[in-house]
């Protein structure tokens, strides 16, 4: 093994406002295809015309509130990071997969097929949680593939 | 005294000293230099003696382990954690004996940016030592390609996702890396591959040889709940069990804290960036706020000598405002 040298990279880029401002929000379907939104719109324009759809799941505390969510198909749920520390909302089959989430920073995903999905931070993996889909209590069999 | 909050509980029976410990970890907040010895903790405080002690220490190698920098952060518990890592930088650079090098232990950055590893490179480029040796945290490997940028820029020549070992002054060092491919639930991961590496790369090693083992998250269960343990350490940690000498270095818990199990010395660093809360005390391993005036008392860097022959190291703790 070499010993690693000190990096000579010479230029600072502005890390706060590069760093910390309030990235691209993604809505994902089923399918995979994703769609960048701005972060506002979460309690105003999200699905204004079915807005009993719309579920959000706070990400406070090394914690994911409610733990458990039962929603009907077709529900968009946003998590929304509100610790200080980054986390990340990963289903456990690849099913969903956000970016890290920085303070205050959301993700959504809508579920358009019943079944259980079980989530986790992959910065923070002792933090699990669940969806429920159309009341079934049955783990989602099928691996959807990976969204990036 | 606010520093007594950093040392909770002795976890285990472990042979250490207990009134002797605490001594030391009373100290660490205004600084201290601590010796283990066979499983006896000597302590000194900073200042003349301290640095007469450091003197009768001084062996064939003096190196010292920073950790936890999170470039990036900018809340309220740091809104600016390159000033602490510069203060950090000043420290080593004054120390009596130059290091031989700097061993990093990961949370290099917040969240994996470019520009916070580039506010890192350059920050370190006034450190006045020879090498830096890395690992990852795991919020250094947060890009889309799972900590392929943090491999592409700290872990050139090293095995699978970062480790890798050398060695130096007689002693071998071992750089692990457990913060990739957590599994829902878990703990800090080693994972089969790096297991099997690291078993062959210490089997021809002879029992006498100081091992010297750097990762970022504790491979001692400091507070599993808060994933502060390595799920797969004892496996690998069974390997190092013949060896007369073992010191583990780690970071992430962001306060030091030690444990001597059999011939293996455990030491976890303080953080350059902001501190966290003691195991258990509050909600969750994040970030707590202190007094803007006393940030620097719970920020800080390790310094270690090791000593041929007496297969000891000296491990320093000294926080950012001490006179050290």
């Amino acid at each position: 093994m070499k010993f690693i040298s000190k990096s000579l990279v010479s230029f600072v880029l502005l890390v706060a406002s590069v760093a910390l401002a309030g990235g691209p929000v993604w809505a994902r379907n089923m399918a995979g295809s994703s769609m960048p939104m701005h972060g506002k719109s979460m309690f105003g324009d999200a699905t204004p015309k079915t807005p009993s759809k719309a579920y959000n799941i706070e990400i406070k505390d090394f914690a994911f509130t409610p733990k458990t969510i039962t929603v009907p198909v077709g529900a968009k749920i946003t998590w929304v990071n509100k610790d200080e520390e980054p986390h990340t909302v990963v289903s456990t089959t690849d099913v969903f997969r956000s970016r890290p989430l920085d303070t205050d920073e959301q993700f959504s995903f809508i579920f358009a097929k019943p079944g259980t999905y079980e989530y986790f931070c992959s910065v923070h993996p002792r933090m699990v949680a669940t969806v429920v889909v159309g009341g079934s209590a049955k783990k989602h069999p099928v691996k959807m593939g990976t969204m990036n | 005294m606010a520093r007594e909050k950093l040392i909770t509980e002795n976890l285990n029976s472990d042979g250490v000293d207990r009134r002797g410990f605490l001594k030391c970890m009373a100290w660490a907040g205004t600084g201290a230099y601590c010796v283990l010895s066979g499983g006896v903790l000597k302590s000194y405080a900073l200042g003349d003696s301290m640095l007469g002690g450091m003197r009768k220490m001084k062996g064939e190698l003096a190196f010292v382990q920073i950790s936890d920098s999170h470039i990036g952060f900018d809340k309220a518990a740091n809104p600016d954690v390159t000033a602490t890592l510069r203060q950090a930088i000043a420290k080593i650079n004054a120390l009596p004996t130059p290091p031989a090098f700097v061993l990093h232990t990961g949370d290099l950055s917040q969240i994996s940016k470019p520009a916070q590893f580039d506010t890192l490179d350059q920050t370190l480029e006034d450190l006045r030592t020879e090498k830096i040796f890395y690992v990852p945290g795991e919020h250094d490997v947060l890009d889309d390609g799972g900590g392929k940028m943090y491999l592409d820029r700290y872990g050139k020549g090293t095995m699978g996702t970062g480790w890798y070992s050398f060695d130096k002054a007689g002693a071998h060092f071992i750089g692990l890396v457990n913060v990739v491919n957590f599994k829902a639930g878990g703990l800090g991961r080693l994972g089969h591959e790096q297991i099997e590496w690291l078993e062959k790369d210490v089997q021809h090693l002879k029992s006498s040889t100081p091992i010297v083992v750097f990762a970022h998250i504790p491979l001692w269960s400091v507070y599993p709940d808060w994933g502060w343990a390595t799920g797969d350490s004892e496996q690998a940690l069974g390997y190092l069990k013949r060896f007369g000498s073992v010191t583990v270095l780690n970071g992430h818990i962001h306060q030091t804290m030690k444990k001597v199990e059999g011939n293996v010395t455990f030491h976890t660093a303080m953080s350059t960036a902001f501190p966290m809360a003691s195991p258990g005390q509050g909600p969750g391993p994040g970030p707590i706020k202190v007094p803007a005036d006393k940030l620097r008392s719970v920020l800080g860097v390790t310094d270690v000598n090791f000593i041929r022959g007496r297969h000891t190291l000296g491990i320093t703790d000294s926080p950012l405002d001490s006179s050290m």
